[in-house]
Formats: structure tokens, sequence, C-alpha cells
């Protein structure tokens, strides 16, 4: 199917993008590998797409002081490439192989899987379990909102209109800490049927994608002392919808089964 | 309203200037108005491959890239590759080693190929069928797709 008539507008600074986004009808446009088929579906009709790529400042990864920010704009394909971010982020490293195809890593990006919000997607939960920070800025300033209060609800986060993610800011792994993500797709670049972000540090965080509505950080079972009553734990911390695939009870056995993997990675030393 | 927006961009080496309505995708862009009939059009919501090109050196979705986003860009197709030889390896070996056949596939197959040839390291079969992972084929079953692939890639012997 073909997208249906939408006005198309390319500013270059942040400012023009605030005013443009807060206008009636129009839509910010990233990498498009979201946005694109859900216009070609006609699942969304816009006035006016508001293309953000032009802003440089919403581009690149750095490391200072111990904190790893990665600009909004940061496409998959540059997550994937960074020497930085399996140094220091090794979290994402491992997650951004699971996304999609190398044609969409080349263009999608990091704020626009954020911004969206789909929860079968990889980077929320690694964000949840990392105890990241999303900025955000719109017309009047920026503001700072934890991970774990972005993810709202379903396709749902904390932005206003008019608002842009601009970067995401999370620790960089110390040497005494580890991080696993596992995930579990039919195909190799599926959304995930059941995946995990895994994080030890200073403390350990469980949080699965594709069990709930949102990245879900299993509370229970981050806090457990042993890997049996970890999985016993994970019967109260998830309720995993069915999908077209896969009945709730199996998600739950196959988040077992990725929490014993990681359990195993995260206890074993380097 | 149609909403529309000029555009320049080289394609396959030849610099074009055209107005192209806001909407309208690459892949129909290179099709329709430039008669680039090579790349093809499956799903048009990036799951199937079939619109596969190059723009500023890297593989992209055709239909996930509104033709005005190209403005300024470099894009190559699968007929300019094929001109200027670069395929000649790629298309030789999925020939004869029968890697198609109704060929629907192939021109994205062999834009997602040669994206790993261009990393200049070997890889395992394993490798390859992930880096194709998003190129779908409903003919060969891809064994025959992945074994000429490894030819290019790995070299023979
Ligand atoms: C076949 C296929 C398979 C895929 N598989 C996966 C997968 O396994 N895992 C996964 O995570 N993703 C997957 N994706 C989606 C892909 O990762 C997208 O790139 C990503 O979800 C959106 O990023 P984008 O830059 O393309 O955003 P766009 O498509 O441009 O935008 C998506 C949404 O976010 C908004 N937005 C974008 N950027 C910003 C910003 N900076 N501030 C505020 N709002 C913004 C847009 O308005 C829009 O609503 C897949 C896509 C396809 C086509
Ligand atoms: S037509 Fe673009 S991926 Fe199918
Ligand atoms: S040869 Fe027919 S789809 Fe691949």
């Amino acid at each position: 199917m073909k997208a249906p008539s939408f006005a198309y507008s390319k500013p270059q600074s942040l400012a023009e993008a605030f005013e443009l986004a807060e206008r009636p009808g129009a839509k910010v446009l990233a990498g498009g590998q979201s946005l694109i088929p859900s216009l070609n579906m006609r699942l969304s009709a816009p006035e006016l797409l508001v293309d953000i790529t032009g802003i440089g400042s919403l581009r690149g990864i750095s490391v200072e002081q111990g904190v790893v920010r990665i600009g909004a704009l940061t496409t998959h394909a540059q997550i994937e490439r960074s020497a930085e971010i399996r140094k220091h982020a090794p979290l994402l490293a491992q997650a951004v192989t699971h996304i999609a195809h190398p044609a969409i890593r080349n263009r999608g990006t990091l704020g626009g899987s954020i911004a969206l919000a789909d929860p079968a997607a990889e980077y929320p939960a690694c964000l949840v379990a990392l105890k990241a920070t999303i900025v955000v800025a719109g017309r009047d300033g920026e503001r700072l909102v934890a991970a774990d209060n972005f993810f709202k609800g379903l396709f749902e986060v904390d932005l206003r209109p008019g608002e842009l993610v601009v970067a995401a800011e999370f620790p960089a792994i110390l040497k005494e800490e580890r991080s696993v993500f596992l995930e579990l797709a039919r195909r190799h670049g599926d959304y995930a049927i059941i995946g995990l972000a895994a994080h030890k540090g200073a403390e350990t965080r469980f949080v699965y994608c594709g069990a709930g509505a949102t990245p879900v950080f299993a509370k229970r079972a981050s806090a457990a002392k042993d890997l049996d009553t970890g999985k016993k734990a994970l019967e109260k911390d998830l309720n995993p919808p069915a999908d077209l695939y896969n009945s709730s009870a199996t998600k739950l056995h196959l988040a077992k089964v990725l929490l014993t993997r990681a359990w195993n990675t995260l206890t074993t030393s380097h | 309203m149609e909403h529309a927006n000029d555009i320049t961009l080289t394609v396959n080496g030849t610099r074009v200037s055209r107005r192209v309505p806001a909407r309208q995708h690459l892949v129909d862009f290179l099709r329709d108005e430039l008669g680039l009939t090579g790349s093809h059009i499956g799903c048009e919501h990036g799951v199937c491959g079939a619109c596969t090109v190059r723009v500023n050196g890297e593989i992209v979705r055709g239909c996930l890239m509104l033709a005005v986003q190209a403005d300024g860009c470099t894009v190559d197709t699968i007929e300019g590759l094929s001109d200027a030889k670069e395929l000649e390896a790629l298309q030789k070996a999925f020939h004869e080693r029968n890697a198609l056949q109704c060929g629907f596939c192939t021109p994205g197959m062999l834009m997602a190929a040669l994206d790993l040839t261009k990393k200049n390291t070997k890889v395992t079969r394993e490798e390859i069928r992930a880096h194709i992972s998003g190129n779908y084929c409903r003919c060969t079953g891809y064994q025959a797709i992945v074994d000429a692939i490894e030819e290019v890639v790995n070299g023979q012997g």
C-alpha cells in the first residue's frame, strides 16, 4: 500500500524542530523504520512529517566521567560498530545485533526506538536494566526522566507534545560488573518472542522485553539469592501476554530458560 | 492536496533533479520516475528486502525511505552495480549454483550479499544467514543462495 498524502519539512535546528513538532497533525520522522511502514499501511495519517535527521546535535556517542551518552539519532548500525559501546556498554552491544536486519539497522535510531516503545523492543529493556536517564527537550527546555518512569504503557512514553528524545545516558560498566542480553525469536532479526536484559552491578536487574506492555523489571527474581528461588519468583513477576504463536505459559517457560542462561553468565567470573 | 518537494541526487553516477510527492518512497521514485525497475517491491513495510538499494554506500530498504529524504544522496541500484561490474562475481555464482528461480528476490539479495563482501573477512554460513535474514526468497530454500555467497565471500577452495 501507499502512504496517504502529507507535507514534509526538515528543520536544521532544535528550536525550529520544536516549533514544527508542536503543530497539530505533525509527526517526528527519524530513521523512519517504524513510522514509514505504519504510513505505508495507512495505520497513521499525519499532516506533516518533521524530519529531524538534519539536526547534528542529536548525533553521536560519548563517554565522559563514567557516563555513556548516546544521541537520539545514533543508528543501530553505529551502535553495533562502536568500540566505545562494546567496551562501556556491552549490554547494548549484545542487544543491537538482535534488532531487525542490516539494511534496517543502517537507518533506524535509538531515539526512534525509545520514543516508539514497542513492547518487544530491545533498547527499552536495556535502558531500564542500566538505570538510564532519558534526556528529552522541548520549547520549555530539557527534562531528565529515569527510564523506570519513561516507559508508561503500551507504546506510551513520557513525552509531551512538541518534545523530542535528545539522548540516553547511563553509567559505563565497571570492571567488576557484568551484563548479558539474551533473546529468543522465530527468526534472526524478528521482534523478540521474549528477551532479557540482565545487569549485575551494585544491584542486579533482570528486565524482560516482550513480556508485557512495557519493559518488565522482574523485581523479585532480581532480588533472589539463588536460581531456583529466582525462577519461582519469576512466576509472580511476569504475566506475559500471549502472541500469535506462543501462549502466556510458553512465554513464562521461555523467560525462565533465559533467566537460567543469564544467571549462569552473570555468576561465572571473568 | 499533494505536497511536493524538489530534490537533486546522484543515481548510478548520474545527477538527477525532480519534483517529487512528499509521500513517495525511494523505490517508487526509482521505478516510476527513473524507470529503474530492477529494485522490486514486495511488502512495502520493510519485511521482505526486495527493495534493497544502496544510499551513500549503505544498504537500506527503498520502501522505508522517502524520495525527498534522498535529496543530496548517492543512490546505487542493481542496474548501476551490474553495469559497473561490481556484482559480477556474485551474479556468476548465483547463476552457476542455481541461487535463483523466479528471480524476484534476487536484486535485493545481491545488494545484501555485496554488502557482506565489502567487509573483507571470511564469514561462516551462520553469519551469511544472519546477514540475509531480512531478504525473503520464496523459491530456493536459501541453501543455494548461501552456497553462492559463501563461494564469493570466502573465495574458492
Ligand atoms: C522488518 C522490521 C523489523 C524490525 N525489528 C525490530 C526489532 O527486532 N527490534 C526493535 O527494537 N526494532 C525493530 N524494528 C524497528 C526499528 O528498530 C526502528 O528503527 C525503530 O523502532 C524506530 O526508530 P526510527 O529511527 O526508525 O524511528 P521512526 O520510524 O522515524 O519513528 C518511530 C516513532 O518515534 C517517533 N520519534 C522518532 N525519533 C524521535 C525523537 N528523537 N523524539 C521523539 N519522537 C521520536 C516518531 O514520531 C515515531 O512515532 C524493526 C523494523 C522493521 C521494519
Ligand atoms: S518492499 Fe521493501 S522490504 Fe518489502
Ligand atoms: S528466486 Fe523466487 S523469490 Fe527468490
